[in-house]
């Protein structure tokens, strides 16, 4: 019985193992193993790489000084800052940027509040016709923006709406809600009923719950589906193009046109800015999404 | 490419020769060796983060050692891939493949090897581990515990020449926990397999294991039989990990041939030479609470050739059914717990009473003055206080 | 899919979606007016205009002439019978485009799912930025790097792999052009789905002797599915009716079927435009509804 044991060296089982040499590993073993592990590494960053190039060009150009002809060119014509400080020398370009601007506003507040809706429905409620209404919901992001903007132009010239503002506007409300559903629809999801049944335990009725819960806990997805429906409104152009009319410039309207004679630099500004802007915004939102986590 | 490891159908030993994983500064693996003679099965216990996961995925060849080598039989496999190992496992959730039925699933290793007949030797294991109709079912349609066996059935089916389970039961709930236990040691013995088995409940790696190696810190603290381990530990660690330990420290004072005497705060006691690790200068003495008695003060017992004894005043009772726990307060204020088995009735002992505690000097250990008397008590259970009772794990979490 | 585009969304796997108790009554209906009536109106009933306009009968001589309501399905096969080699190629390009962003993405996706660790974030930020800034700017951006004397097409000209010794005007400056157009759309899904498989089932595969390709033949690609489908669709669909990058990057010989369409309703030609657009939205559901059947999932919301 162990009890009884004397003390004995701890039991080594009787085989022992064969001498070998038990260094580190071989290099020739590390070298090929941080190949083979950093391998999916180096493709990341040359498709990380594709990705920034323009941008890069983007950026770079807008430093671009304007030729003697006074117009941009895909060629570098020497370093300036002038397309910075005089962005507005067109006042063409800065129109069609508050153009677009505007209709990026007022699309993205018409996109957030029907799509919202409509995900407090299809999250939260019963109905009939799901299967329907998801169709209808998806379907827009699965179609060809051709199809939908020569769709949309069919419509208002047989019914004789003349185009312009208003018919844009009405097209980006269109086309973002699919867009707002789908991520306020995510964010709704993770909420946990239990936080809304704590609030009316806490003497909460149905609209302080609301106010004080739901919606301080789905910011975060409709801030998020705001910033989307803006960057879809702000950067749409087949959509826009089809049915602008002959009156109104959005701002990809604009560099279309400008393409065939060579884009001045204000435009890769333009570029630049909404580049860094929107960054930046995300970049705030994760720190503010950190802090808040803490 | 590297020549492939074709697992030879004989069983082998494995060997573990001066294994180090550094990650940063820090050693998760700390100059390990160890040989698990074939066939055996053998279970690397430990409390998370003692380094026996990381043991075992280098032995799979998930995670490559510092340093170090891992062999199989007499074949260096350090270098090698997993997929070139005569290695299989069982990971800590299963692992199944969702998009494969269980059939598809228990074959993958034996199509990616490109074996003959494998629709037969599918049939076969499925039918060892008694799930020949779910053959066609996907994982997410079993429960748990018939997950665990097609996660066994899948690896077992290639012959390995060891078969890894890094703690496979964890997810069960107790009484399906006790029925693997079971099987999974029936079929090692059936099919003969080397099982290395890595777990942090302790009653799982004793009730299964031919031999524990109880890991700390990246090394082997101890390893034995089961018996061995556990009424002969050899560190503070071991013995407070395995069940429970009074540790009491004391001074060797004197020897007697094949004893030696020890003062503990003025009490003396004797302790056989052979169950001491140190036989001189200070010393822990251990003694388990089972091996307790607890009687009335007064009652004549008192250290003598075959007994050591030590008075106290009872600050805690619990009944447990089966026993009764007890802690003791000391003259020098340590408590002591004591398990007695509920055999008499009649004249409990309260809170308050005056006892004495007594057991067979054949029964204690002697640890290292060095250790502390708390390595190893259990990180989520409570430093002081009743503790659950006998035989129940020390550590709650795993790996 | 979008949902996931958005940063600071939370991620769709790793939090838990709950069971909603989900109520019942009429609130439901008028939650769900507005947003359906508008998409109704502006986006189905547009559809069956499309339809009515693209079997019009000219009224004259000359598309300026105008048209008016009828059931000339002759339309449709003039207009495909003189269009089939922009229709063609339309598909040909957007197919070339979807498999060679599934490539470029595929190891990008993997990248941040499994081996990003705390950088996860900040790549998927770094994935949707230039989302951000105009694209047809982007596009334009192109024209500049892949100009006749710049570096790009000296450095092929010089190994001479060139068949026309430029890239601009040609089809490959298009399907390229295509393809980064679209990286976002194909880099979010397979993040989305790459995210959600346990690492262990790959460890799973090696240990039962998979190699790494094999592994990733039968294991990560089967459970990554559901995300190359969406990547997929939303690469395709929008590539095949695009216009704007053979426009400014490619020739009159790469005109697609979006130019046709487009320089047909500048000319004031709806029908043949609208039987044009129709049609290619005709094909387009019927690859999709047979595409999704096939790659078995219909989990795409």
């Amino acid at each position: 019985m162990a009890i009884d044991a004397v003390a004995r060296e701890q039991e080594v089982p009787s085989p022992q193992p064969p001498e070998i040499e038990t260094g580190r590993l071989p290099l020739y073993y590390r070298a090929s193993h941080w190949v083979r592990s950093h391998l999916v590494a180096v493709f990341a960053i040359l498709a990380l790489v594709y990705l920034f190039v323009p941008i890069a060009v983007v950026i770079l150009f807008s430093f671009n000084s304007v030729g003697a002809n006074g117009r941009g060119s895909t060629a570098w014509q020497g370093f300036s800052t002038d397309a910075w400080t005089n962005i507005c020398v067109d006042p063409n370009i800065c129109r069609a940027v508050g153009t677009s601007l505007q209709i990026g506003l007022f699309a993205t507040i018409g996109g957030v509040i029907l799509g919202t809706l409509i995900s407090f429905a299809l999250v939260r409620h019963r109905f009939r016709g799901r299967q329907t209404t998801n169709l209808t919901i998806f379907l827009p992001m699965a179609t060809p923006e051709v199809v939908m903007g020569s769709s949309l132009l069919a419509l208002f010239l047989n019914t004789q709406i003349p185009l312009g503002f208003a018919t844009v506007l009405i097209a980006h409300i269109m086309f973002t809600i699919s867009f707002v559903v789908v991520t306020v629809k995510a964010r709704l999801a993770v909420l946990d009923p239990r936080l809304e049944q704590a609030a009316m335990d806490l003497y909460a009725d149905e609209k302080q719950t609301f106010r004080y819960v739901t919606l301080p806990l789905v910011a975060p997805g409709i801030a998020a589906a705001a910033l989307l429906a803006f960057s879809l409104s702000f950067d749409d152009f087949i959509i826009t193009y089809f049915n602008k009319g002959p009156s109104v410039t959005t701002f990809p309207v604009y560099v279309w046109s400008a393409a065939a004679r060579g884009v001045p630099p204000q435009v890769n500004v333009i570029g630049s800015l909404m580049f860094f802007g929107a960054l930046a915004l995300v970049v705030i939102a994760q720190l503010a999404g950190r802090v808040r986590r803490r | 490419m590297a020549k492939k490891s074709v697992s030879t159908g004989n069983v082998e030993d494995l060997h573990l020769v001066q294994l180090v994983k550094e990650y940063g500064q820090s050693r998760a693996v700390d100059d390990l060796s160890l040989t698990i003679p074939a066939g055996s099965f053998f279970a690397l216990l430990g409390p998370s983060g003692c380094g026996k996961t990381t043991t075992l995925r280098m032995v799979a060849g998930l995670e490559d050692p510092t340093s170090g080598r891992v062999l199989v039989g007499d074949e260096d496999v350090t270098m090698k891939r997993p997929y070139e190992r005569p290695v299989n496992t069982v990971f800590q959730n299963y692992a199944l493949f969702p998009h494969l039925n269980i059939e598809d699933n228990v074959a993958f290793g034996l199509k990616r090897r490109k074996e003959k007949d494998i629709g037969p030797k599918v049939a076969d294991m499925l039918e060892l581990v008694e799930l020949t109709p779910m053959a066609r079912r996907k994982p997410s349609q079993l429960s748990g515990g018939q997950q665990q066996r097609v996660a066994v059935a899948r690896a077992l089916i290639n012959r390995p020449d060891v078969l890894l389970l890094d703690e496979p039961l964890g997810a069960l709930d107790l009484k399906l926990r006790r029925q693997m236990q079971i099987e999974l040691k029936r079929i090692q013995v059936e099919v003969g397999t080397t099982f290395v088995h890595v777990t942090h409940d302790q009653e799982e790696a004793m009730t299964m294991a031919d031999t524990v190696a109880v890991m700390n810190q990246g090394r082997i603290e101890q390893m034995g039989s089961p018996e061995e381990i556990y009424e002969l530990p050899r560190t503070a660690f071991v013995a407070n990990f395995l069940g429970q330990s009074n540790l009491v420290s004391a001074k060797v004072v004197d020897r007697d041939g094949d004893r030696i005497v020890v003062d503990a705060h003025g009490s003396r006691w004797a302790m056989p030479t052979g169950r001491s690790v140190q036989t001189e200068g200070s010393v822990i003495l251990g003694v388990r609470p089972e091996k307790l008695r607890v009687e009335r003060a007064g009652g004549g017992t008192r250290s003598d050739g075959n007994v050591n004894a030590v008075n106290g005043i009872i600050t805690d009772v619990s009944f447990v059914g089966v026993s009764t726990q007890y802690m003791v307060i000391t003259e020098w204020g340590q408590e002591l717990i004591a398990f007695e088995q509920n055999m008499a009735s009649g004249d409990r002992l309260r809170t308050g009473d005056d006892v004495s505690l007594s057991w067979e000097v054949q029964h204690c250990f002697g640890l290292s003055g060095d250790d502390s008397v708390d390595a190893g008590v259990g990180g989520e259970i409570l430093g002081v206080g009743l503790r659950p009772g006998h035989g129940a794990s020390a550590n709650a979490t795993g790996e | 899919m979008p949902a996931v585009m958005t940063p600071g969304a939370p991620p769709i796997s790793g939090d838990t979606v709950y069971v909603q108790p989900k109520k019942r009554g009429r609130v439901a209906y008028w939650l769900l007016l507005p947003g359906m009536l508008w998409l109704f109106i502006f986006f189905v009933i547009p559809l069956f205009s499309l339809f009515v306009t693209s079997l019009q009968e000219p009224l004259g001589a000359t598309p300026s002439a105008g048209y008016g309501p009828g059931f000339r399905f002759a339309n449709y096969t003039d207009a495909l019978t003189t269009y089939t080699p922009e229709f063609i190629r339309s598909f040909v390009y957007a197919g070339l485009a979807t498999v060679l962003c599934l490539v470029i993405s595929f190891p990008l996706a993997y990248f941040i799912a499994f081996k990003a660790g705390r950088w996860r974030n900040i790549l998927l930020v770094l994935v949707v930025a230039p989302f951000f800034c105009s694209f047809l700017i982007r596009t334009y951006a192109w024209k500049t790097i892949l100009a006749d004397d710049g570096f790009i097409t000296s450095f092929f000209n010089a190994l001479n792999v060139l068949p026309d010794d430029r890239i601009l005007a040609t089809p490959i400056a298009v399907v390229f052009g295509l393809t980064y157009n679209f990286l976002p759309f194909m880099v979010l899904p397979l993040y989305a789905s790459l995210e959600r498989i346990d690492p262990r089932l790959i460890e799973a595969a090696a240990d039962l002797y998979a190699k790494p390709w094999t592994g990733l033949r039968k294991v990560t690609v089967p459970l990554a599915m559901p995300g190359i489908v969406a990547g997929t669709l939303l690469t395709f669909i929008p590539s095949a009716g695009d216009f704007i990058n053979s426009a400014l990057l490619g020739s009159p010989r790469t005109r697609m079927v979006g130019n046709v369409i487009e320089s047909q309703f500048s000319r004031d030609a709806y029908p043949t435009a609208a039987a044009l657009s129709f049609s290619l939205m005709a094909v387009i559901l019927v690859f999709v509804f047979v595409y999704i059947r096939r790659a078995g999932t219909e989990e795409l919301v």
